[in-house]
């Protein structure tokens, strides 16, 4: 039998506001367990919640740019759990007036198919603590520095069918929300988390299977790692005659399988009700209308824009665009160097070869701009060969204050066009190796680049290829 | 609404508290007078009563994106039946 994989997506991000959700503790990552707590957020009788207004305005963000219908009158609900990564024994959350309705983000995946995948709804929440768990006692230590950062909740309809898929909304989820700077969007540091629901269902059925929630996935690569295998357990369960229970699994990294989560399985009745704590919030035309003109040009625009102003190809203008701080370096650097083609074949290959290769994120980028421009030109205008360019650029690379001009001059890297100096260095080379003259000329014609090696290497590896190239030729033909 | 045995049980779980026979029984009792008073309501007609969620008028309370000094932790552990000098301590929640 033929299966087919239906997945929705629970993403929840951290917003980057400075303070608490509903109190000013500060929201900073790391520091020592429970130093950024305060009776508010430990849930003590006798505190009062009161929202930050940052949380407001940085959800309302996200929800206009997924396209969600904004709820008008909003009201915060408890969700009521036992369990000790929060204190007060219920989580401020929205349960019936979602802040945000019916959006939807439009997606491309790697293998360049486009699909519209509906968002469902979009609430704010309060984040709990992280439990630290003892590896010989019977204990569990929890840290709430976590607890009550603000967080939104973005829910997808059942619209997923592959891992591309999956992954492709996660990007473009990242990269708005990026572009819009309301959060760090860090799957490492848990500020971005996706629960996968999953199930499987005969192909050609409209009926979904019994589906089951995956948490404590913390990368792209364990995304699609822990649905091929979840979608192989389903199978497997339901081909050999097994019962599926609905449950929420948890994804170990390190096995490379999911595991039942037991310990929270009858808590599931979470008895909400609308908090009284929290007068509702109403949001006026005005302010969203304000909003709405603040929204910087997002990233599937920027692709769009990057193809037809600059002509670069889909695939280019993708990966340029993805992080806002790749774009800010194109825009800038070819707003002085005039020269989009020869930024992007940079910032693509030899660029990003060397983030990955130390493992540096684009907000952590140090390279200037002027310089980069500087070096573009340099290159495009033919003052410095590609083999001289290679590591200057590694040079503009690690460091924002790298002088290019004064750096080809200084080691007099500048180009030798000059075909007198090529040719007389070519005959040299020539009249040096009589014998492999013979090879080429007995029709060995893989030793040609042989003397085109040894003429660019007494030149410094500076002069212009194509012209060493042809003069090479001519003066063999000579001969 | 009837409370039963098991609607007690299940609350007891759901609150992580032990309860004894004794203490169901009374505790089934006192929730079935309770849901009673409460059922009052619903001889009531509430078709076009919205439900009171918040007794005062206000709305859009809100206050700016501050950060002020967090709380001395000694302090906030000091009542807690179990800690350590970074943490509360509660009973081991994973398998």
């Amino acid at each position: 039998m033929t299966w087919e994989t239906v997945m929705g997506l629970e993403v929840h991000v951290e917003l980057s506001t400075k303070s608490k959700i509903f109190c000013s503790c500060t929201t900073q990552f790391g520091g020592e367990p429970n130093t950024h707590c305060c009776p508010g957020c430990w849930g003590m009788p006798g505190t009062l919640p009161v929202l930050n207004e940052k949380v407001l305005e940085y959800a309302l963000k996200a929800g206009l740019a997924l396209n969600c219908e904004i709820t008008r009158y909003n009201q915060f609900d408890r969700k009521n759990y036992f369990y000790p990564d929060l204190t007060k024994a219920y989580q401020i959350s929205q349960i019936y007036l979602p802040f945000a309705r019916n959006g939807y983000v439009d997606i491309v995946t790697r293998s360049g198919e486009e699909k519209r995948i509906r968002i469902h709804e979009i609430h704010m929440e309060e984040d709990a603590g992280k439990l630290i768990h003892s590896a010989y006692g019977d204990y569990t230590y929890p840290d709430f520095n976590r607890c009550g950062i603000a967080l939104i909740e973005i829910v997808s309809k059942p619209d997923f069918r592959s891992s591309q898929e999956v992954i492709a909304y996660l990007e473009q989820i990242k990269s708005t929300l990026e572009y819009l700077g309301i959060s760090d969007v860090k799957m490492e540091e848990g500020s971005l988390r996706a629960d996968v629901n999953l199930s499987v269902r005969p192909l050609g059925s409209d009926k979904l299977g019994i589906r089951t929630e995956m948490k404590n996935i913390n990368s792209f690569k364990s995304i699609e790692r822990a649905i091929d295998y979840e979608t192989s357990r389903h199978i497997e369960t339901l081909e050999t005659g097994g019962l599926l229970v609905q449950e929420t699994r948890r994804w170990d990294d390190n096995k490379g399988k999911t595991f039942s989560m037991r310990s929270k399985e009858n808590s599931r009745d979470y008895r909400f009700f609308p908090d009284p704590d929290i007068p509702p919030i109403s949001i006026s035309e005005e302010f969203l209308l304000q909003l709405k003109a603040q929204q910087p040009e997002l990233a599937h625009e920027k692709k769009v824009r990057y193809m037809s102003q600059y002509g670069l190809s889909e695939y280019e203008a993708r990966l340029l665009t993805e992080s806002k701080f790749l774009a800010k370096l194109f825009e800038e650097t070819v707003e002085l160097s005039k020269n989009p083609k020869e930024t992007a074949v940079w910032m693509l290959g030899d660029m990003m070869y060397l983030m990955k290769e130390q493992s540096l994120e684009a907000s952590k980028l140090c390279i200037s701009h002027e310089q980069f421009a500087a070096f573009i030109t340099a290159v495009a205008s033919g003052k410095i060969n590609r083999t001289v360019a290679k590591p200057i650029f590694e040079k503009v690379f690690a460091s924002h204050d790298f002088d290019v001009n004064k750096y080809i001059k200084a080691n007099n890297l500048l180009q030798i066009n000059d075909e007198d100096i090529i040719k007389q260095v070519a005959k040299e080379v020539i009249n040096e190796n009589p014998g492999t003259v013979d090879e080429y000329k007995s029709g060995k014609n893989k030793v040609f680049s042989f003397f085109v090696g040894q003429t660019m290497k007494k030149l410094h590896g500076k002069a212009n290829p194509s012209t060493v190239n042809a003069i090479v030729s001519e003066e063999l033909e000579k001969i | 609404m009837k409370i039963s045995k098991e609607i007690v049980r299940e609350m007891a779980d759901i609150s992580r508290i032990k309860l004894t026979s004794q203490q169901e029984n009374k505790l089934q009792e006192e929730l079935q007078e309770l849901v009673g008073f409460l059922e009052v309501l619903n001889e009531l007609d509430t078709e076009n009563t919205q439900p009171l969620t918040h007794l005062f008028q206000i709305s859009s309370v809100m206050r700016e994106d501050r950060i002020f000094p967090s709380y001395d932790r000694t302090a906030l552990l000091k009542d807690t039946p179990e800690h350590t000098d970074e943490t509360i301590v509660v009973p081991k929640t994973v398998e």
